[in-house]
């Protein structure tokens, strides 16, 4: 049950939700909404975006300025509601397939922007919405509605992909540790620049029920037993790291933010012109 | 006093865009659009608004409706290929009524087309590009001044309305340099969205006010919490399945544009009273047009001319009115016959309608109008 100050951040005239009993993106909504709480965040001056698939239903239940956007998108809306409105705190979250695939553009560009955005990818490894079919992050061998022979296509590290196109707070955890997820996501609102916390989590419904992990607690314990934390993984051999998740703070730096960027501009735009 | 200058119609828009309001741009160049994006890359921040280039037309629009959510008028331009990238959003923009100024400089097409000739092509584009019902509202300016003056009405008229608003420009309006008179700033009105005046508890986001069927529009930061959406939604902006709140919020997109029709609409006719043949044409076609028909009248044939302003919605009953008392209507258009058939329909019968259609990338000489003119006359 969620303490007071969560249960405030939350619509719950909207409920019941519509995902599955037991999908992991609730266990993500709480985190978020602890973090939010935590950092005494104003619900007026918090705005949540989204795209489309379960994981952006998110926004719909917090009881915040949100946004529910088009599939893949949502990241270029919270980009135009930074830029309008720099006093704002923008959190955007979306799915796997809606930042990877359909949003994978968007994403690398404001990853190379640093614009104080805080993205929470949903990571599940699979197209929950639209019933199970592959997304860029299913694993290799992994069986899918469009993969039925198992899936070929490499996937994508989101963390690796958005460290190298310049996001400035990178980390990762997994729906078994959510208090780490709630402590990643309290730092990348912190952080002055695009944070991408992704969370491993799961859709036992349509990944699980496909790949031998129909139960939701089955892919709890699975994250578990494959989790392995930064520290640990850096001196494993790349041959050890296969099938594992590596968890902890993959990047933390300092590079100019771009709304910051954008208001010299004009400082300067207008000293020329007086 | 009023400033005199010699613009091209791209500058006008951006220009235009300014004196009615926006200071907010995002978008992606295209020929023959750019000058717009390169003149508010200059000229935003001069008045502490934002210019952004996004990676492709989709980010374009997108932080175009973010920054209107967020409480700036806000402004994207491109041309046929990126107009139809921008079309998923642009019916999100309807459905979850975000003002919004679209401009559209046609280019000739399908596909990539030609980037750097002129054509009418878009304006079916324009009218039902996305998904979905909804009213649309589209300028077409003919002259530079023009470019300048629709701009500011499509800003007022977004505003008022709520919901995104098209400048169908064409290449050679776009690209052309004339003369302009800049209107003082005071001169001319600048509308803004109505805000609630709710207490934010009981702010209700999308209940309409009867008066205008227009909902009042909070801005995310001052104070009110809302829930935007683009899946059909209840008044508190949730998603909803019941059949009733799923008509009345389709309808009410519809409506609240029909119901103002007759203070949108806006067309121009020159030598109506006595004329027996009618030119209807619009965007730099007007131009062309216009010549041909006085050269026409010099030669004693009664000719007038009709030029929509607003394509969408289409000044329907007034060219009615008008052709029925003409023995023929002419229509010139640079595509195959688009806006054709919507003067077929509005002509209803009353006169017989001939299409003249060009696709060559080129503009209709006056002559060649001249001599469809002395065809029918
Ligand atoms: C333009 C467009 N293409 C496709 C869809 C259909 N669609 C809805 S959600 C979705 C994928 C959802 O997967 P993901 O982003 O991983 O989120 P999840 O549902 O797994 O949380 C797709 C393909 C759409 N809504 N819009
Ligand atoms: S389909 Fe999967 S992702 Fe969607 S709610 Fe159900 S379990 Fe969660």
């Amino acid at each position: 049950m969620p303490s007071k100050e969560v249960l405030d951040w939350l619509r719950v005239d909207f409920f019941p939700h519509i995902w599955c009993p037991g999908c992991g993106h609730g266990i993500i909504m709480h985190a978020l909404l602890r973090a939010l709480a935590s950092l005494g965040c104003e619900k007026e001056r918090t705005v949540i975006a989204s795209g489309i698939g379960c994981s952006s239903r998110m926004p719909g239940y917090i009881d915040a300025c949100t946004v529910h956007t088009t599939h893949g998108r949502s990241l270029v809306f919270a980009t135009g509601i930074k830029l309008a409105n720099p006093e704002l705190t923008v959190v955007n979250v979306m799915g796997d397939g809606d930042c990877a695939a359909i949003g994978g553009n968007h994403f690398i560009h404001a990853c190379r922007r640093n614009i104080d955005i805080t993205a929470v990818v949903l990571n599940n490894s699979i197209y929950g919405m639209t019933g199970g079919q592959v997304s860029p992050t299913t694993p290799i061998g992994a069986y899918a509605t469009t993969a039925p022979y198992g899936a070929i296509d490499p996937p994508f590290d989101l963390c690796n992909l958005a460290a190298a196109a310049g996001a400035t707070y990178v980390a990762r955890a997994t729906v078994a540790q959510p208090q780490l997820v709630e402590q990643y996501i309290k730092k990348g609102i912190q952080n002055k620049g695009f944070s991408v916390v992704e969370v491993m989590t799961h859709c036992h419904t349509q990944f699980g029920r496909r790949n031998k992990l129909p139960r939701p607690i089955d892919n709890i314990n699975r994250f578990k037993q494959v989790s392995v934390t930064k520290t640990k993984a850096d001196a494993m051999k790349p041959e050890e790291l296969e099938g594992k998740i590596v968890i902890g703070e993959l990047m933390d730096r300092k590079r100019p933010e771009y709304v910051e960027q954008y208001l010299r501009l004009i400082e300067r735009a207008r000293g020329q012109v007086a | 006093m009023a400033e005199v200058a010699f613009w091209q119609g791209n500058k006008a828009i951006a220009m235009g865009a300014i004196a009615g309001g926006c200071t907010f741009f995002s978008g992606y160049p295209i020929t023959p659009s750019s000058e717009i994006a390169e003149t508010l890359a200059e000229e935003l921040p001069k008045i502490g608004g934002r210019f952004i280039q996004m990676e492709d037309e989709i980010g374009g629009i997108a932080a175009a409706i973010g920054a209107s959510i967020a409480g700036r008028k806000a402004m994207t331009a491109t041309s046929g290929p990126g107009f139809s990238l921008k079309q998923e959003n642009l019916g999100l923009a309807y459905m979850a009524e975000i003002p919004l100024v679209v401009v559209d400089i046609m280019r000739g097409g399908p596909s990539t087309g030609l980037p750097t000739r002129v054509s009418q092509q878009d304006v079916m584009q324009a009218r039902w590009g996305t998904h979905g019902d909804h009213a649309t509202i589209a300028y077409a300016p003919s002259s530079v001044q023009e470019c300048f003056e629709l701009t500011i009405a499509a800003f007022n008229a977004s505003e008022r309305f709520r919901q995104p608003v098209i400048i169908l420009g064409d290449e050679v309006v776009g690209h052309m340099r004339e003369k302009i008179v800049i209107p003082d700033a005071g001169s001319y009105q600048v509308v803004n969205r109505k805000r609630p005046t709710a207490d934010p508890e009981d702010f209700v986001p999308y209940k309409p006010d009867p008066s205008d069927d227009v909902p009042p529009m909070a801005s995310f930061g001052d104070g009110y919490r809302w829930h935007v959406t683009g899946l059909t939604h209840d008044e508190w902006g949730f998603p909803t399945d019941e059949p009733s709140e799923i008509e009345t919020k389709i309808k009410r997109l519809v409506q609240k544009v029909n119901r103002f029709r007759k203070d949108i609409v806006r067309y121009e006719v020159f030598y109506g009273e006595d004329a027996k043949v009618l030119i209807v044409s619009y965007g730099s076609v007007a131009r062309s047009s216009l010549r041909a028909v006085r050269e026409a009248r010099q030669k004693g044939l009664k000719v007038g001319h009709f030029r929509p302003i607003t394509l969408w919605p289409f000044p329907d009953e007034e060219l009615k009115e008008l052709a029925s008392q003409v023995d023929v209507v002419i229509v010139p258009e640079l595509n195959c016959g688009q806006m054709l058939l919507e003067v077929e329909r509005a002509v209803n019968g009353k006169a017989p309608v001939v299409g003249k259609s060009l696709v060559n990338g080129e503009l209709f000489q006056p002559s060649d109008i001249l001599s469809a003119i002395e065809e029918v006359a």
